[in-house]
């Protein structure tokens, strides 16, 4: 009986996906054209030899670890901008008023339309260029990490990060502040010991919210000239040489990272913030 | 009285702006002094000020005129001598209770062990001993409450403003805290200014009894109350005190909710 309920809940979890692969399997057949749909087989091969190079761009695990790189580089910027930020102009009506209105005006241009702009500031520099190295290794690790694709990848998680940490400092109820100045509280210890902890549950779920947006903007950032590498590239460049089967193993290897990502913030979201569900 | 009082409250006023630019006064000049170790209860209809004016003396506000001393020095900002508990949940809730009761000398900069040992003897004076290590959430209103209030103890303030602490409570948890909160402050003599609208509590715990105008606040009637502590409900005098303190409250209520219906005769 046990066995069985844990067979058909695991049944419900499965089914949407088997059925998915099912109707992908069936239709490629029909259309017989491994250009517009290549069938379930030729794309799961790709991914029992990930570590292969694959159209002389490298193996798909290194072009994944670049792209994570990359995201991560552009996203701990935004992170580190948007947090104090935020929780300077939730905190400080002056600072909310002096920036709100003109951050807003920036917030509904989609990181995209920053393209053309982006390359005329930045070009093809990347940390190589800052850091003055033309050979090595080094360059190579360093010429990935282009400003133009991390400026892009900045910009997306920004706004998410920055407008979750401000409604987070300005929901943090005011009798635990005002009981904390009783007891004797200077201005270090309300940001330190009332407002972060108070506002982290927000300002992690802008967090989470912020990744998925990087990782989103990740394809275009790698579409951008001067890129030779990463999933986003892999991908348009499978693309003009018509190899769909990797454009799929790209876009299934986006999604997986981008669902463990938000799986891991999840999972912290539970440990550390149980409090939160429980108090009215 | 020989002794300087604890508080003096001189000619203290406080104005709020509204939304749309008039002026609202909340607090109209009160002047009264609070001695040493007493137990001191503000009564008034709601929204009378009586909060502003704690808050006030509590540093958290600022007057609009007039002047708060303590011990003859002025308040302008919070200090540690004058602790709050507030009526509204007020404890840290990712914190369990030990570490929300040290949180005041954490503020001071004590080390671990002491805070925490300092906490864990407040946490005794209530029985509550056994929960340092539980989550406010995991508690009820009245234990919560109870942490609150020795919460602001820990922080060994000679003043304890009390703005509606049990105002949240059943009746039968409000008693019981009631009679906790006489028997510490029996034992730990603080001076005690303690807000509530009821005035079986106010009778129930104070020495002096502030009955205070709807807004803007004024003071109407100081009462003394001389009976013996424990007091008990059935005591005779405590009727006839309790008539008297409605009945200044109820003409009060009258007044305010004419002024509610016709507020015309008052901007003339």
């Amino acid at each position: 009986m046990v066995f069985k309920t844990i067979l058909l809940r695991a049944a419900v979890y499965i089914l949407m996906p088997c059925l998915f692969l099912a109707f992908w399997a069936f239709m490629a057949r029909h259309l017989d054209n491994e250009v517009i749909l290549p069938g379930v087989g030729q794309v799961a091969e790709l991914f029992t030899q990930p570590t292969e190079s694959l159209i002389a761009m490298g193996s798909l695990t290194r072009n994944v670890a670049i792209s994570l790189v990359r995201v991560l580089a552009g996203y701990l910027l935004a992170v580190c901008l948007a947090v104090p930020l935020g929780i300077l102009m939730g905190y400080y009506g002056t600072v909310f008023k002096l920036l709100n209105g003109f951050l807003a005006l920036f917030r509904p241009i989609p990181p995209l339309a920053w393209v053309p702009l982006v390359l005329a500031w930045f070009g093809v520099a990347s940390l190589a260029t800052l850091f003055n190295v033309e050979k090595g290794t080094a360059y190579l690790y360093l010429n990935n990490l282009k400003f133009s694709m991390v400026f892009i990848i900045f910009i997306g998680a920004f706004y998410p990060i920055l407008t979750s940490t401000i409604h987070g400092v300005m929901s943090v109820r005011s009798t635990l502040l005002d009981s904390a100045r009783v007891l004797g509280a200077s201005e270090r210890d309300i940001f330190r010991k009332i407002l972060l902890p108070a506002s982290s549950p927000s300002i992690v779920n802008g967090m989470r919210i912020g990744l998925g947006v990087a990782w989103m903007c990740l394809v275009s950032a790698e579409m951008l000239p001067g890129s030779l590498s990463g999933v986003g590239y892999l991908i348009t460049h499978a693309y003009t040489l018509a190899r769909t089967d990797i454009v799929i193993a790209g876009m299934i290897s986006i999604a997986v990272i981008g669902a463990f990502l938000d799986l891991f913030f999840r999972i912290v979201e539970d440990r550390k913030f149980a409090w939160t569900r429980l108090t009215r | 009285m020989t002794d300087a009082p604890i508080l003096r409250i001189e000619t203290l006023r406080k104005d709020f702006r509204t939304k749309n630019g008039t002026g609202v006064e909340a607090v109209a000049e009160v002047t009264f002094d609070i001695p040493e170790n007493d137990f001191v209860c503000i009564v008034g209809p709601s929204g009378c000020g009586k909060s502003t004016l704690l808050r006030m003396i509590a540093g958290l506000e600022t007057a609009t005129a007039g002047r708060i001393d303590y011990r003859g020095e002025a308040v302008s900002r919070p200090r540690r001598e004058i602790g709050m508990v507030f009526q509204e949940y007020s404890l840290l809730p990712w914190r369990h209770v030990l570490d929300n009761v040290s949180l005041g000398p954490e503020f001071l900069g004590a080390p671990r062990a002491q805070r925490e040992a300092k906490a864990m003897e407040y946490l005794r004076l209530v029985g509550m001993e056994d929960f340092s290590r539980a989550f406010p959430h995991e508690l009820s209103g009245g234990m919560r409450q109870r942490v609150a209030i020795v919460r602001a103890l820990a922080n060994d303030p000679d003043v304890l403003l009390m703005d509606e602490p049990f105002g949240a409570l059943d009746a039968h948890t409000r008693i019981l805290l009631q009679k906790e909160l006489l028997r510490v402050w029996e034992n730990h003599r603080k001076t005690i200014l303690f807000v509530t609208h009821g005035v079986d509590e106010a009778i129930y715990l104070a020495d002096r009894i502030m009955v205070m105008s709807a807004r803007p606040g004024r003071i109407l009637d100081v009462i003394d109350v001389t009976m013996e502590r424990p007091r008990l409900r059935a005591n005779p005098s405590y009727g006839p005190l309790a008539e008297r303190i409605l009945a200044i409250l109820e003409q009060e209520a009258a007044a305010s909710f004419r002024d509610a219906v016709e507020p015309q005769y008052n901007d003339t």
